[in-house]
């Protein structure tokens, strides 16, 4: 079956470079029989890795050795569940996972526009299998995931302990969905700066791309950050790690974009600024994608190393490169149609908005590379770390956390002052309110910064509520509905604008989360004997007893802690740290049980205001003469039985040999045993963290937030035409009767118009009676906006 | 065995992907569809332009109605947009006349 993998990826290159060939050539000459041929070599390049991809996930399943990558990276004691999450665990199965999901996606786009936009989606074909070719020559010509081996091992080297984490499953799927999704609105720029069309429509086509990848992409950015929580056994879930910004810069790329695009789609602003986000958003995940597999940077992730450097810049500069060139020559037709009307509007809080966001991607982007460029001057590598990055985010998110509140309630185009007061009274007042209460009962006037973040975390919070409450209140004053019906049906009815205030909700709740974990909490590094304890926060940790497991997977060193406060028992928190077997020989016998690759199960007892989490550190240096003196003996044990062995048949010699394996297994036992027998003091790392599991609600309401947005809405025009040519004009399902009759009502009112208002009013009467011959009175929908 | 599977595989991705390039219509000469093309384009531009300026007047009418905008503001805006969305839809009517000549 590898013979038929590698065909695959070969076949998958040719074809990409056939139809981005195809694609072009009929975009140019005008043959639609190229771009069609382009247009099935997306599908077929989907098929051929959907089958590519199948192929090593059934290597891996079935733990074939032959593979050198599952070799690598799955052992036969590899759970089922861990096994299927390895194929990505690997540079080659990641490349493969990568081109499979473009090519998923790229078909997924050029099905919905088959009948739309042909002569930008050639272009976007083009750049789509471009991108498709790219990927499938680095499995061909760099990391080929079906290379084998003619003696395959009997046993593979097993996953890396670190990726032993159920969120590992989906983490990184999530950040190559939202990458590869990205590259949907690349290429769909691409063909409009290209074909010179560049108003509204590439933007509605692929903003459901955009939001797709937004919303993969922050639920892998979480997952990562979660893992890092549980699994890393530092406390933290965020350590400004190269890789983590790599998925967080394109990720606030998007979320720039997401809302700039509504600017160009109401008004015809800031093309040119979009363009150059979407552009950026695409380059961004192109390099994040780089800083995963080429190890350029120093990174918690150094399991991604390799050396795809060279091919990835070339890549990168000539995303950048063509992108500025295509912006720079179609400037007069990006050229903006409006401009805007008042600071004191919607499309002035966006502009602001998405300014805050692109000095984060800058700064994130300029710390994270600080260390490249100091070394590329210099000569000298320079660490960089959190606290190079706080002095500008946290202002930064501060601000964006104001604006998030305040867009909502402002309205396009201008506000006067009085509605301005009645939008803003409620939620000024929550969030003044909450910065008095927290002034007066907390100590958080010691860290400004979080008391200030939450003050505005009440205030957005407090719009949102407001918004919800008055599109309630007008849809009930229609319908007469029950207050859970007519919000359903509000949502429903307008899921972008209320997916969106929902995610408002939720990036609140989550950076209050993040501002109350990093400001106000409690470690503490100590060293405990069984029966000491620790105070973290007034809370009092006692290490009660330690453990130990052995197993031919792994040894488990741990400890029991009971925690307690003002002498009642909170929880008890067991915590583990796993060491997996090293396969070097050279550490001995014994020595690579104790040596290898380790990881930790913390305790952790979370709770809404607070959590309380511990690792154990256990030092292993008191076991250390016993274990030395274990490899003597079993070295020179293994010399002897080899000299016996040597010669029998490979299943004779393994049966012989059984027996000194079973005294080294009771040898390693009754080491581990030793450190409940004789146990001595420990390291634990003991945190008492508030608000964290704020994070992951936080969280959870932005993915559904994010959900409701995406969620796909009929055309407005054709729903109308097909409400009113069904029959007379009788109220739509979960609409008053009065909304039924909207087309009166707008006539009327443009009736009223003319009477006050003269020719332009007539105009509008001349267009409702024009919109209800032509479109069922589809223009009339504003009627029934609620 | 692979091989001649592989060589089926190839056989059915040559067969699919240029499929297009077999059919009868593939010969007729590309200047007559450029013009089909170029005005499809410009309508596909006004209907995403038509579907946008429905949105924005039902965004200013859920503004109005949610307490955003005042009473006059919102005559003003809606009157403007209505304005807006006719001359896209004359506009559309003139593209879709042109089309259909």
């Amino acid at each position: 079956m590898a013979l038929i993998g590698r065909a695959l990826l070969i076949l998958g290159l040719l074809v990409a470079v056939y139809g981005s060939g195809a694609s072009l050539y009929g975009a140019r000459s005008g043959r639609r029989e190229w771009v069609d041929s382009g247009r099935r070599s997306v599908y077929a390049l989907a098929a051929l890795m959907t089958a590519a991809f199948a192929i090593l996930e059934a290597a891996f399943l079935r733990s074939d050795f032959s593979y050198t990558v599952v070799a690598a990276h799955s052992s036969t004691t590899t759970p089922t569940f861990y096994k299927a999450a390895a194929a990505w665990s690997s540079q080659e199965g990641s490349l493969l996972l990568w081109v499979w999901l473009l090519s998923l996606w790229s078909s997924l786009v050029l099905v919905l526009t088959r009948r739309r936009m042909p002569d930008i989606a050639s272009y976007a074909t083009a750049v789509l299998l471009g991108f498709g070719g790219f990927f499938t020559a680095m499995t061909v010509f760099f990391a080929n995931p079906f290379a084998t081996t003619a003696t395959p091992p009997a046993e593979g080297a097993g996953l890396d302990p670190l990726l032993l984490h159920p969120s590992m499953m989906i983490h990184p799927p999530m950040l190559y969905s939202g990458y590869t999704l990205l590259t949907v609105p690349f290429a769909f720029a691409i063909g409009a700066l290209v074909t010179g069309r560049l108003s509204s429509d590439w933007i509605a086509v692929t903003r459901r791309f955009a939001l797709a990848a937004w919303l993969f992409l922050g639920i892998g950015v979480v997952l990562g950050a979660r893992w890092s929580y549980t699994e890393l056994g530092w406390g933290g879930y965020w350590a400004w790690d190269p890789v983590e910004n790599a998925a967080l810069m394109p990720w606030l790329c998007t979320t720039a974009f997401i809302h700039s695009i509504m600017i160009q789609e109401k008004r015809g602003m800031l093309k040119v600024w979009n363009a150059s986000l979407v552009l950026a958003s695409g380059t961004l995940a192109i390099l994040g994608t780089f800083l995963v597999r080429s190890g350029i940077l120093d990174s918690i992730h150094a399991f991604g190393a390799s050396t795809l450097g060279v091919p990835f810049v070339l890549l990168i500069a000539a995303m950048v490169i063509g992108g500025i060139g295509l912006v720079i020559w179609r400037r007069e037709e990006l050229r903006t149609e409006a401009r805007i009307d008042s600071l004191l509007s919607r499309e002035a809080v966006f502009l602001l908005q998405n300014l805050v966001l692109v000095a984060m991607v800058f700064v994130i982007f300029w710390v994270t590379f600080f260390p490249l460029i100091s070394e590329a001057l210099t000569g000298t590598k320079v660490s960089v770390g959190p606290p190079a990055f706080r002095p500008f985010i946290v202002p930064l998110a501060l601000v964006l956390v104001a604006l998030s509140g305040i867009g909502p309630i402002i309205a396009w185009r201008r506000v006067t002052v009085a509605n301005l007061r009645r939008s803003f009274t409620f939620p000024a007042l929550a969030g003044g309110l909450t910065l008095l209460v927290l002034l007066v009962a907390s100590g958080a006037a010691a860290r400004p910064f979080a008391l200030i973040m939450f003050a505005l975390a009440a205030f957005v919070l407090a719009t949102v509520a407001q918004e919800l409450w008055r599109g309630v209140t007008a849809r009930r004053a229609i319908s007469g509905e029950a207050v859970p019906l007519a919000l359903a049906q509000l949502v429903r009815r307008n899921r972008r604008r209320y997916g969106g205030y929902i995610v408002h909700a939720g990036l609140a709740v989550l950076l209050v989360g993040v501002a109350g974990s990093s400001s106000f909490q409690h470690s503490r590094d100590v060293m405990l004997r069984p029966g000491q304890s620790a105070i973290v926060d007034g809370y009092q940790i006692r290490y009660v007893r330690p453990t130990a497991a052995a197993s031919a997977q792994k040894l488990s060193f741990g400890g029991v802690l009971d925690v307690s406060k003002a002498g009642h028992h909170v929880t008890t928190l067991t915590t583990t740290r796993g060491f997996y077997p090293a396969q070097d020989i050279s550490l001995g016998e014994l020595g690579r049980f104790f040596n290898g690759q380790s990881d930790s199960d913390v305790g952790l007892q979370a709770g809404l205001t607070r959590d309380i989490w511990t690792v154990v550190n256990p030092d292993l240096t008191p076991l250390q003469p016993l274990i030395s003196q274990g490899d003597r003996v079993f070295g020179a044990a293994m010399v002897q039985a080899m000299r016996t062995v040597g010669r029998l048949p490979l299943a004779q010699a393994q049966q012989a040999l059984a027996p000194l394996w079973r005294e080294r297994d009771q040898a390693i036992s009754e080491l581990a045993a030793r450190f409940v027998t004789h146990p001595w003091a420990v390291n634990f790392l003991l945190i008492v963290s508030p608000l964290v599991s704020w994070i992951w609600i936080g969280a959870i309401i932005i993915a559904a937030g994010g959900l409701i947005a995406l969620w796909p809405v009929r055309a407005l025009a054709p729903r109308r035409a097909r409400s009113y040519a069904a029959g007379p004009p009788v109220a739509p399902a979960g609409l008053h009767p009065r909304e039924g009759t909207g087309a009166l009502v707008a006539r009327e009112s443009a009736g009223a118009l003319a009477a006050r208002e003269g020719t332009e009013a007539l105009a509008a009467r001349e267009s409702a009676g024009a919109l209800a011959a032509r479109e069922g009175t589809g223009a009339l929908a504003a009627r029934e906006s609620v | 065995m692979e091989f001649l599977i592989v060589l089926l595989i190839l056989t059915l991705v040559v067969l699919v992907v240029t499929a297009p390039l077999r059919r009868p219509e593939a010969a007729a000469p590309a200047r007559a569809r450029d013009g089909g093309a170029r005005s499809r384009a410009r309508l596909e531009e006004l209907e995403a332009a038509r579907e946008a300026k429905y949105r924005e007047i039902r965004d200013a009418d859920l503004d109005h109605r949610t307490g955003k905008l005042s009473d006059a503001d919102y005559e003003t805006l809606d009157r403007s947009l209505r304005a807006e969305a006719v001359a896209i839809l004359r506009e559309l009517d003139r593209a879709r006349a042109g089309a259909a000549t």
